[in-house]
This record gives structure tokens, C-alpha cells and sequence, in this order.
């Protein structure tokens, strides 16, 4: 396959970048996404200029540090993947793919394609968390009978790897499936209930004070999500949070 | 926190604020499009209907709470559109949202200002008048059949309530969301009332407009 290539080239935060053409020859279909990158920054070292920087890890779709805007969809056209189980199959011959970083006031771009994603690990320390006693008395998790249920659902809330892809596609922004994503995973189980008020209530401020929009409901993220998070999730947060708020 | 801050000063605050003033506006709707529906019964029955809606002590006082209710739906509609263009002020050169979500649920703000000015208009020529009674000798019911008589106000009525049935299409279902009330069970029976809800106010307020102006 042949592709003509769109990419933002950006030198660092301060920079003030610009899309730039690639043509690149040859590529496979059976190529995972982040491969035809590697291809392309190969030639690019080849040639003596700077290689393209973007984020990537575990390349098996459950580490959630590859991010990438590709042709207008945060992951690309295909549903419930990340960027590196994105194959070059779903593109066509001669095709015009733009590939842009996640675009948003807090996730500022650090270089290329990468951003800084820190603000999700900052709303996860206000409250992403169980405590637990680890003085050496520590009760088994699996010792709590939890209906089968609360459990699943919990675990499809788990299933989040705090991408950021919600955050790229949003129109407003807003952090919101991820952050219900977090608030339910726990919220669901008894060992999380304890703190379920504190925890609704500190995330949420994080996430305003990181400038994250707010949602409208227009259910984008959870078509983009790669790991299909349900909107059913933020219902829950804003429950949980009015609640909350409600008797502080 | 300071007791209820949380109810006032965050993200999921203004959107709870934005859905319960929308319901509440959702009913309002409901009220208003019986009362227009008597001009179709009888011009006595609707200036019977329309004098009980002028004098009425308690719809005296909700008449402050609905003017209460429009401008903190507006004011923080426009609120949160500004915040949400602030938490991305470098867009994107490639777009397509039309992949993941409906063109209705994206224009609020655009089908919500149309509607507002809609609003304006629908004020000076109605309410106005009827407060006022300076209706030129008119009764109610002159007063409404006259105006949808000409051809321009019944068009701009018309074309305003299609607008408003986008917005309530999106808004209905969404206001659950916000509030907390929907879940994967129920949100097909919300978005289905929500899309039935919408085309009888839209159908319902234009239909009554359009007869007017025919017969």
C-alpha cells in the first residue's frame, strides 16, 4: 500500500507545531498502525532527520499509553481498539490519513504526537484508591461474598486503561467516562463503599481544577472508548456525586 | 467543603442545574401546548382558558419561577459552552464527529440561541400584549389567529419549534443522564419517550400554527 501521511510535527510544548506530508511506500496490511510508524521513523533516521515522536508501550492494547487522532477518531476508524491493535487493512490504497495528538487544555502536547497525561494520575491520588490496612492483617479481597452482578459490572469499569481517549474525542473535553470509570469500579464492591462519598466528591474537584470541559451527554466517548466503557457509568457518578454533595 | 458547595460549584452541578430547569421547562411545554390546542375546540374556551392563565394566583407565582427557570437554563447553557471551548483551544485539523455521536446532541447551543431568539419574538408578540392588555381591542383568541394569518410569523414559528424539537430530542434523555436517573435498562424506554415527547411538541405547537393560518 501507498499512504499519504498528515502528521503534527511539534518540537516541544512551547513550540507551535504544524501538520506535516509523508508519502510512504509499501506498507503492509497486516501491519499494526504503530509498525507503519516505526517504518516511516526508520526512513526518517535514514535520512538523517528527526523521527516522529508518539507514545507507545505494551502494543497489545491493555496498557493504554498509545493515543493518536487518525483521520478525525481518537484510536482510528476501527471500534474498541487502541492505536497498536489498529492493522493498516482498515486503510485503503492511496489513502490520506491526518494523525494528530489528543487535543486538549489538559493534556498538554510534550513533543510530536505525545501528550502529557499526568492530570489523570493526579484525579487518580485524590481518590482513585481503597485504603487498606497493610500492617500484615490484611483480609483476602475474595473472603467478601459480592453478588455476581456488582462484580461484573465493576470489572467492565476496571476493563478502563485511562487512555484518554474520552478526553481527545469529547467535544467539550471532558474526563468524565474516565473518571466514572474509576469512581464505579470501586463504588460497585464493599471495599470501596466506605469511602464512596469522599472519593466522588475529590475526584471530581481534581478533574474541574485540571480544566477538563464538562459533559452533554453526547455519548461520543463511549462509541470511541477502547474499552467500551458505558455511559451507565458516568449516570452513576453524577448519582453518586449529587448524593454526596448533598449531605457533606 | 462548605455544606452543598459541591450542589453549586462544579461540573456535575451546572449540568444537574441545566437538567432539572430543563424538565422543568419539559412540563412547561406540556401546559402551554394544551392551552394553544383549545383554539382549535372553541375561541370561548381558549380566552376562558387563556384569562384563568392571566389571573390565576398560583400561576401568578410560577410565572417567576418559569422566568427563574428559562434564565438559569440559558445563562448556564452559555456558561458551560464557553468552559467547554476553553478545555480545548487547539482543534482539531481533522474532525469527524458525525462517527461517534448525533448532529442534535452536538448543536445545543446553536439550536438553544435560534430558539431564545425565537423566544424574543414570541414575547413582544403575545405575552406583552396579553400582561399588558394592550391588544388593540383584540380578545386572545383574535390575537393569536391574526398573527399565525400571516404567512412570515407562521413560518419563523414553525421552522423555531422543528429547532426546539432537535434540542428536546437530545435534552429529554440527556437530562436523566445528568441527574443520575439512567442506566443501560433503561435508557432505550428514555431516549424512545424522549423522541415521542418531542415530535407531539414540535408536530403539536406547528400543527396548531399551521391550521390557524389556513383556515
Amino acid at each position: 500500500m501507498k499512504l499519504h501521511l498528515k502528521i503534527w510535527r511539534q518540537n516541544g510544548p512551547q513550540d507551535k507545531g504544524k501538520m506535516v506530508d509523508y508519502d510512504i511506500n509499501d506498507v503492509s496490511p497486516d501491519m499494526s498502525f504503530l509498525e507503519m510508524l516505526d517504518v516511516l521513523n526508520e526512513s526518517l533516521v535514514a535520512k538523517n532527520e528527526e523521527p516522529i515522536a508518539f507514545d507507545h508501550d505494551c502494543r497489545e492494547g491493555i496498557c493504554g499509553t498509545c493515543s493518536l487522532f487518525i483521520n478525525g477518531e481518537a484510536h482510528g476508524p476501527d471500534r474498541a481498539v487502541t492505536t497498536c491493535q489498529l492493522h493498516m487493512r482498515k486503510f485503503k490504497d492511496g489513502d490520506t490519513i491526518y494523525i494528530e495528538p489528543w487535543r486538549a487544555k489538559a493534556f498538554p502536547v510534550i513533543k510530536d504526537l505525545m501528550v502529557d497525561r499526568s492530570a489523570f494520575d493526579r484525579i487518580i491520588q485524590a481518590g482513585g484508591y481503597v485504603s487498606v490496612n497493610t500492617s500484615g492483617n490484611t483480609l483476602d479481597a475474595n473472603a467478601i461474598p459480592i453478588p455476581k452482578h456488582d462484580a461484573d459490572r465493576s470489572f467492565d469499569a476496571a476493563a478502563c486503561i485511562g487512555c484518554g481517549a474520552c478526553v481527545a474525542t469529547c467535544k467539550n473535553a471532558s474526563a468524565m467516562l474516565f473518571v466514572s470509570a474509576k469512581v464505579s469500579q470501586f463504588s460497585l464492591l464493599p471495599q470501596g463503599k466506605v469511602e464512596a462519598k469522599q472519593r466522588a466528591l475529590n475526584m471530581v474537584k481534581q478533574m474541574d481544577e485540571e480544566g477538563f470541559g464538562n459533559c452533554t451527554n453526547t455519548g461520543a466517548c463511549e462509541v470511541e472508548c477502547p474499552k467500551e466503557i458505558s455511559l451507565e457509568n458516568i449516570a452513576r457518578l453524577n448519582r453518586e456525586y449529587l448524593s454526596a454533595a448533598l449531605v457533606e | 467543603m462548605a455544606p452543598l458547595k459541591g450542589f453549586f460549584h462544579s461540573s456535575i452541578a451546572r449540568k444537574f442545574w441545566m437538567a432539572i430547569t430543563g424538565l422543568f421547562l419539559v412540563t412547561f411545554l406540556v401546559v402551554h401546548l394544551t392551552v394553544n390546542a383549545f383554539t382549535l375546540v372553541s375561541a370561548e374556551l381558549f380566552n376562558e382558558a387563556a384569562h384563568f392563565m392571566a389571573t390565576n394566583p398560583l400561576i401568578q407565582v410560577m410565572q417567576y419561577v418559569l422566568a427563574a427557570g428559562f434564565i438559569i437554563h440559558i445563562v448556564m447553557g452559555i456558561r458551560l459552552t464557553l468552559q467547554n471551548r476553553k478545555a480545548r483551544p487547539d482543534r482539531y485539523a481533522m474532525e469527524k464527529a458525525g462517527a461517534n455521536s448525533s448532529l442534535g446532541s452536538r448543536t445545543m447551543i446553536q439550536t438553544g440561541i435560534l430558539v431564545l431568539l425565537f423566544l424574543i419574538i414570541h414575547l413582544r408578540n403575545f405575552f406583552v400584549p396579553i400582561k399588558t392588555g394592550n391588544m388593540g381591542g383584540m380578545d386572545d383568541y383574535t390575537l393569536v389567529t391574526t398573527l399565525f394569518g400571516e404567512w412570515h410569523y407562521t413560518l419563523i414559528y414553525v421552522v423555531s419549534f422543528v429547532l426546539l424539537g432537535v434540542h428536546l430530542n437530545h435534552g429529554f434523555q440527556s437530562a436523566f443522564q445528568s441527574v443520575g436517573w439512567k442506566d443501560n435498562r433503561w435508557k432505550g424506554l428514555m431516549s424512545g419517550v424522549g423522541t415521542v415527547y418531542s415530535i407531539v411538541v414540535a408536530g403539536g405547537f406547528s400543527l396548531i400554527a399551521i391550521y390557524h393560518f389556513l383556515f
